[in-house]
């Protein structure tokens, strides 16, 4: 039995209160209402305790009461005297009454769609039933009731006003805000419960002022002129662990990438913005990332109004979006894992897609390189030969009309060299690893990988970090390839492929092989490994510091490219051979690829290509000593966890734009050298610091 | 008692002779326990069968005696001839008897047999008599007359024991009987209890209280609450519930066996005192069949004055709806339609007659077209409907798989308290009810609110040009919204026309004001409540409205008739909500002591009670299709009650709080409640009602045993931040829009 509470038929927890007043005008009050105050307080205090005690004084305590020395001091304020028994029986009634229009005012409660019984509600019962109602204490605030120390007193405290000081008070109190009715959609088709109500709605609500200054601070310093600003902005979005609502604000403003397609520096603004937020440890991009992807995707892949000028250097911003693109992929795979196959296929439609023009064909190169050997082997090197035959065109017209689009076909050249050459490489790694065992084991690309890892521990050098994002992306490949168009592609053997290779590039691509043997004078297989794959910066050695440089090399080895005579023993055969194993794309580019192969044959014998033909056959043999697999998958394990903090990778891209750059010139078809002889190198290598400037 | 006594005597001694029948009303319980002793002796094989005659034979006497007082000399000699008793029997027990009315049974618990018998039925004859005025000015109870029943008395310290003794009896009877017997308790301790405060015995009534109340039933507490403030006599006279309580019988339905069980235990016992109580003030409903479970009996009762006699529901209802108007929906496409609209529905008219002879029938349960006068279709309303029929079509056909979005209209800044709001039918415009005594109309749509001209102005106005309704409207007067000012106290009930040109709102002030959405000016203050009204609504087909309030009587007004042309009384308690049946010829009201009441509006009767409220009723809704009643609680509780039958078929537990809103889905699927608990929930109506309707007995019986259901017909829980929904609207296609104020403490 708790009778006010329900009575309320409130909330347990809340329950049963009224509405205080805040200190009123102190204007003198009759005794009548000063009873009632102090009755009502009274009845709540006695109320909040009686739970309480409830068991114990049930008796006593199941209502509130007015004592009888309540009655009697009003009484005398009044001037009559009451005998005791008058004076309980008052008490008695008045408590009753009281009582009752509580309960009266609880239904004006009810039907004003409240919980809070208020002053005004009491006051309402009081008048229907024909009783003088109570002023002065209909304000919101709570009502402070006090007891006094010295004697049984409890009062309400009712601080006196200065008039004046209102009256002559400058800050002017705001009127109230108009009443009116917003609507939003709450739930879409009932399944709003599922997501937090709309994630940017939500996040306007809720931006403070701080972080709405903070955002266009931001954005005003990255897509300002100061470059120290934009680099300390850069730095503060990439570590900044407060700025999740503002997330789908940046985002926003990146998707603009749109509308500054003419504005290389913008673009490259935006770029870096990206690469703060990808970077940046607290925050989760989420579906975000989608946004981000395809804002990179634009830079890759389409022909920017910035192009069209052949001084703007829109290669390197392309590059650096593709390296961009390997990034988001190699931090956030998880997020990003579905996209993965929609980015193959809209890679392999521009590449595919002979009017576009060739900035778009690079963008897709470069793109491919970026998500790895895998996907240039998927991808790119089964377009090569439908492709080479156009690219080949555009190298070969030597038209005053046609240099400038020959200077992108070239660039174009240089970026498939490189992916290819790539590829190769990292197949043969791959090989070498897995296939410790057999003597060919040929196909073992697929597999390779978890066979590179287990090998790698039993070389002498640590694994190549090139090879580290390809992992990642291989086992999204592996993973969701199922359904993809490409199903029909089946592995190529590594000398087939090279030998398809060798026929469109000739001896550019046999020379790259050849620089480590050549250089570090070691015949044998492992140096050469060891060579090419130690290029952490750490290693630092004399010889590793030399394959780094390994362009510039390769334009001297070119001189003498015929240095040593090894046989060529399966240059072309094998490719001839090997086609009818291969799928139907493959083999009806083959036929298109001979003009090509043709081509590089009668220029040059390719004598050179036969060194780097030795070092695959061996290659393939060395370590048969390898730990136990489960050590050695372990390790595997370790080292995969450490190459996802994704930082190494980017050394992979160190030769890109260098290799890229210099070989128009040094090759030895002599392919001529056009458009802007030194000056875009230097620039090159200009913007190319400046890319992995440490923000 | 007067009653019987005017009766003719032929009557009379039909219902001493057939002693077997039920008693049908109030007249009949006096004889009722007697007779049933010699009618079912093999029920009652305790009592011997010369005592059961001797016992008849009392009460022949006491009945001879009764009517020879009464001067119905006629009769006496019949019933004389019928029993075929001796001319004179001695008068001894005669003059006992006599005694005994004047002491009002003062030693009946000590007394001889036939005495307690006599002096109970004469007791019983003279509160009956005494009570007889209180019926006739029921408008407006005697209070001394009606507490006067009360002045019969016992030995105040027996009360505890006859309680005890009862529930001593109650408690070892068979399971199958003792929910149906354990009924008993509530009304017979708040009327002992009544008893012994009324006659003085403060600290008696008090000891009594403190040892009983804790049996009562949880869903009682809130009178109890009211009792346990009451010790006094004087506090009795203002005391409105008890008033309730004192005026009406409380109703119990038991089965035979049961009430048979009881009766033979109070005559064992001789408890003279519970059995009195059981005559005046409760009314036994007894039926044929198996008791009914516990289950069965909580979820009916809850009422202030227990179930709903059976009978209050058997009148025929014509839940059906009526027949829409045919009015052809130009199936043009949208261009066209703008174009012709003004024309269209006169080129329809004829065509509409054609076809509706021989379209579809009329629906059985539906009542007759112009059972009730409704107004004539205007142009503008069939435009309206046209304008319906066409958003009918473009309907999201809701269901589990498929629930409606929901749109929240938040008020804001609404420090004087919103208190009631309501959306037009075609969701166009949203009116609130503010505590502050305003009204204020937004509209929802882009087009603003204008005010038609002044009269200088439009007498201006080219009436002949085809833009005269655009002409008339003051451009400069556009606003979103308007508010409106006229009442005096917090507005408790707002509610649009159907064709949108009128609002309605009832306040605290006691008045219900109709107000011009033209003018954005009041037209009509009806003035009948005196008290406040809480709730009032429209009829579907414009023109009637109906309002409900403090003083427990609900109306029926024409909005161009100042009085009303029905009042509904009957309910105990305030009326907290009205609506209107989508056939616009029944009125359903929720009231504060906890039954919903559904009037016929043709002849202001109560055709339908439903008990099952624990606590007051704050919203109702009938389903599109008329046959269905939904009700909302404050215990949180939605009931879903058939019209036809008049029975509960569903019980939809899960809000927390008070539901102030319900609202069936167009189609009638999916029902939707808003409650104070912040919170939107929809029900499977379909379900709910299906699973019902292949349940046949109890149809016939009356006696629901509903299936604990909830969360499986529960569709969805949907939260707002703070904000309590106070109503709901389903737009023409199917939209869901709720609306509350947000409460930021």
């Amino acid at each position: 039995m708790r009778p006010w509470h329900a009575c309320a038929n409130s909330r347990p927890n809340q329950g049963f209160y009224f509405e205080g007043a805040t200190p009123t005008l102190a204007l003198a009050r009759s005794p009548y209402t000063i009873l009632h105050a102090h009755d009502y307080s009274q009845m709540c205090m006695r109320y909040e305790e009686f739970p309480a005690k409830m068991t114990e004084t049930r008796e006593e305590r199941r209502f509130a009461e007015v004592p009888r020395e309540s009655i009697k001091l009003m009484a005398e304020s009044a001037g009559v005297e009451l005998g005791d028994d008058v004076a309980a029986m008052l008490a008695e009634d008045v408590c009753y009454r009281l009582r009752e229009a509580t309960q009266n005012s609880s239904q004006f409660m009810r039907h004003a769609k409240r919980r809070k019984l208020t002053v005004e509600d009491f006051n309402r019962a009081l008048r229907w039933s024909n009783t003088e109602t109570i002023c002065g204490y209909g304000a919101q605030d709570a009502l402070p009731f006090r007891p006094l120390k010295e004697g049984e007193l409890f009062f309400v405290e009712d601080r006196e006003v200065n008039l004046v000081e209102l009256a002559l008070a400058t800050n002017i109190p705001k009127g109230c805000a108009e009443t009116m009715v917003r609507v939003h959609v709450s739930y879409l088709d009932g399944k709003g419960n599922l997501e937090p109500q709309g994630t940017v709605p939500s996040a306007v609500q809720s931006l403070s002022d701080d972080l709405l200054k903070y955002y266009q601070q931001i954005t005003r310093a990255i897509l300002g002129e100061d470059p120290h600003l934009m680099k300390v902005a850069l730095l503060d979005l990439q570590s900044n662990s407060k700025i999740a609502a503002l997330l789908p604000y940046f985002v926003y403003v990146i998707s603009g990438v749109k509308s500054v397609s003419h504005d290389l520096d913008q673009l490259n603004r935006l770029l870096h913005m990206v690469k703060s937020l990808v970077q940046n440890p607290y925050l989760y991009l989420g579906s975000y990332v989608r946004s981000l992807v395809s804002s990179v995707m634009y830079c890759i892949l389409e022909p920017l109004a910035a192009s069209i000028n052949p001084l703007n250097d829109h290669w390197t911003l392309r590059d650096y979006a593709a390296l961009l693109l390997s990034h988001i992929f190699w931090t956030h795979g998880d997020l990003v894992s579905g996209l993965y196959h929609q980015i193959l296929l809209s890679l392999q439609k521009v590449l595919s897609d002979p009017v576009r023009p060739l900035c778009s064909h690079y963008g897709a190169v470069v793109g491919l390189h970026a998500l790895g050997w895998k996907a240039v082997e998927r991808v790119l090197y089964p377009h090569l030969p439908a492709y080479w035959a156009n690219l080949q065109a555009v190298l070969d017209d030597y038209s005053v009309s046609n240099a400038q689009v020959k200077a992108d076909g070239h660039k174009v050249y240089g970026a498939i060299l490189v992916a290819v050459e790539r590829l190769l490489k990292m197949k043969a790694v791959s090989l070498s690893a897995s296939a410790e065992g057999g003597a060919a084991a040929l196909q073992g690309s697929v597999g390779g990988m978890m066979g590179f890892r287990e090998s790698s521990p039993g070389l002498s050098p640590p694994p190549e970090p090139l090879s580290e994002p390809p992992l990642g992306i291989a086992s999204h490949l592996q993973a969701g390839g199922a359904g993809c168009q490409w199903e029909e592609w089946t592995p190529v053997s590594l000398p087939d492929m090279y030998c398809e290779l060798y026929s469109f590039f000739g001896d550019s691509l046999a020379v790259r092989f050849s620089t480590g043997p050549a250089l570090g004078g070691a015949p044998s297989a492992t140096p050469i490994q060891s060579s090419d794959t130690r290029k952490e910066p750490g290693s630092g050695a004399a010889n590793l510091e030399s394959t780094r440089k390994m362009p510039q090399l390769t334009a001297n080895m070119n001189i003498s490219p015929r240095q040593d005579g090894s046989p060529r023993t399966e240059p072309a055969p094998p490719s001839l051979a090997t086609a009818p194993g291969r799928s139907l794309a493959r083999s009806s580019s083959s036929s298109s690829s001979s003009v090509p192969r043709s081509r590089s044959s009668s220029s040059r014998p390719g004598r050179s290509a036969s060194q780097s033909r030795d070092i695959f056959p061996k290659a393939r043999f060395p370590p048969p000593q390898v730990g136990p697999p489960a050590f050695s998958f372990l390790i595997g394990g370790r080292q995969m966890g450490r190459r996802c903090q994704g930082r190494r990778f980017q050394t992979s891209f160190t030769p890109t734009p260098s290799l890229t750059s210099l070989p128009p010139r040094a090759y030895a078809h002599k392919l001529p050298v056009i458009g802007r002889v030194s000056k875009p190198v230097r620039r090159w290598t200009c913007s190319h610091y400046s890319l992995y400037l440490p923000l | 008692m007067t009653r019987l006594a005017v009766s003719a005597p032929g009557e009379k001694m039909a219902a001493v002779q057939d002693g077997g029948s039920e008693p049908e009303g109030e007249k009949e319980p006096q004889p009722e326990l007697p007779s049933d002793g010699s009618s079912a002796p093999a029920a009652t094989p305790a009592s011997k069968p010369e005592e059961q005659q001797q016992q008849q034979q009392q009460t022949l006497l006491a009945v001879l005696q009764f009517l020879k007082r009464n001067k119905l000399i006629e009769s006496v000699d019949a019933l004389r001839r019928e029993a075929g008793l001796a001319d004179e029997p001695d008068e001894a027990p005669g003059s006992e008897a006599g005694g005994g009315v004047g002491g009002a049974a003062a030693g009946s618990a000590d007394s001889a047999d036939a005495s307690a018998l006599l002096s109970r039925v004469a007791g019983a004859a003279q509160s009956g008599a005494a009570s007889a005025p209180a019926k006739g000015g029921e408008d407006q109870p005697d209070v001394s007359v009606v507490l006067s029943a009360y002045s019969q008395q016992g030995d105040p310290s027996l009360y505890q024991v006859y309680y005890s003794g009862l529930k001593k009896f109650i408690e070892s009877v068979l399971d199958c009987h003792r929910a149906e017997l354990s009924q008993l308790f509530y009304p017979l301790f708040v009327h002992m209890y009544l008893e012994l405060v009324y006659n003085n015995h403060e600290s008696e009534a008090k000891a009594f209280f403190e040892k009983f109340s804790g049996d009562q039933e949880c869903y009682y507490q809130d009178d109890l609450r009211v009792l346990s403030g009451l010790t006094k006599k004087e506090h009795m006279k203002g005391n409105e519930t008890l008033l309730d309580f004192r005026t009406s019988k409380f109703v119990l339905r038991i089965s035979r066996d049961s009430y048979q069980l009881l009766k033979r235990h109070l005559q064992e016992r001789q408890n003279n005192q519970i059995w009195n109580i059981i005559q005046e003030h409760l009314y036994i409903d007894i039926f044929d069949g198996m008791p009914r479970s516990k289950s069965q009996i909580d979820s009916m009762s809850g009422s202030l004055a227990g179930e709903a006699r059976r009978e209050a529901n058997k009148a025929k209802v014509f839940y059906g709806l009526l027949k829409e108007p045919e009015i052809e929906v130009p199936l043009d496409d949208e261009d066209e339609e703008a174009e012709n609209e003004e024309g269209k529905p006169k080129k329809k008219k004829p065509k509409k007659d054609s076809m509706g002879s021989k379209s579809k029938k009329q629906d059985p349960n539906a009542p007759q077209q112009n059972r009730i006068p409704l107004p004539e279709l205007k142009d503008s309303d069939k435009l309206d409907k046209i304008m319906y029929m066409k958003e009918a079509t473009k309907r999201i056909r809701l269901g589990p798989e498929t629930l409606p979005s929901i749109c929240f209209y938040t008020f804001l800044n609404v420090y004087q308290g919103l208190t009631a709001v309501d959306f037009t039918d075609d969701s166009s415009l949203i009116a609130g009810g503010f505590a502050d005594s305003t009204v204020r109309v937004w509209s929802v749509t882009p087009k603003k609110l204008r005010k038609v001209k002044s009269a200088a102005d439009l007498s201006l106005i080219d009436k002949e040009s085809d833009d005269v309704l655009e002409r008339i409207m003051d451009e400069k007067t556009a606003s979103e919204s308007k508010i409106l000012y006229g009442h005096s106290g917090p507005v408790y009930g707002v509610s649009f026309s159907p064709d949108r040109n009128y609002l309605l709102s009832s306040s605290e002030d006691g008045t219900v004001r109709l107000w011009s959405l033209q003018t954005f000016t009041c037209l009509v203050a009806y003035k009948g409540h005196n008290y406040p009204v809480w709730d009032t609504q429209f009829s579907p087909y414009g023109y009637y409205f109906v309002s409900g309030g403090h003083d427990r009587v609900a109306r029926l007004w024409a909005t161009d008739h100042y009085q009303p042309l029905r009042m509904f009384a009957g309910h105990l308690g305030d009326i907290t909500c009205t609506r209107f049946h989508p056939n616009s010829n029944y009125v359903a009201t929720g009231s504060a002591d906890r039954t919903i009441r559904l009037w016929d509006v043709l002849n202001g009767h109560c055709v339908r009670v439903f008990t099952g409220h624990k606590g007051p009723i704050h919203s109702l809704a009938f389903s599109p299709n008329g046959k269905y009643l939904a009700s909302g609680s404050t215990d949180g509780r939605v009931l879903l009650w058939d019209l036809g039958h008049g029975l509960m078929i569903g019980e939809l537990k899960g809000h927390t709080d008070t539901v102030y809103a319900l609202k069936f889905s167009r189609d009638g699927e999916i029902l939707a409640s808003g409650s104070m608990d912040n919170t939107v929930r929809l029900w499977d109506a379909f379900k709910a009602f299906d699973d019902v309707e292949t349940d046949d007995f109890t149809a016939a019986t009356g006696h629901i045993h509903l299936p604990d259901n909830s969360q499986e017909l529960l569709l969805g829980t949907y939260l707002t931040k703070a904000t309590p929904v106070i109503h709901l609207h389903f737009t023409r296609r199917n939209l869901l829009l709720a609306a509350g104020s947000y409460n930021s403490q």
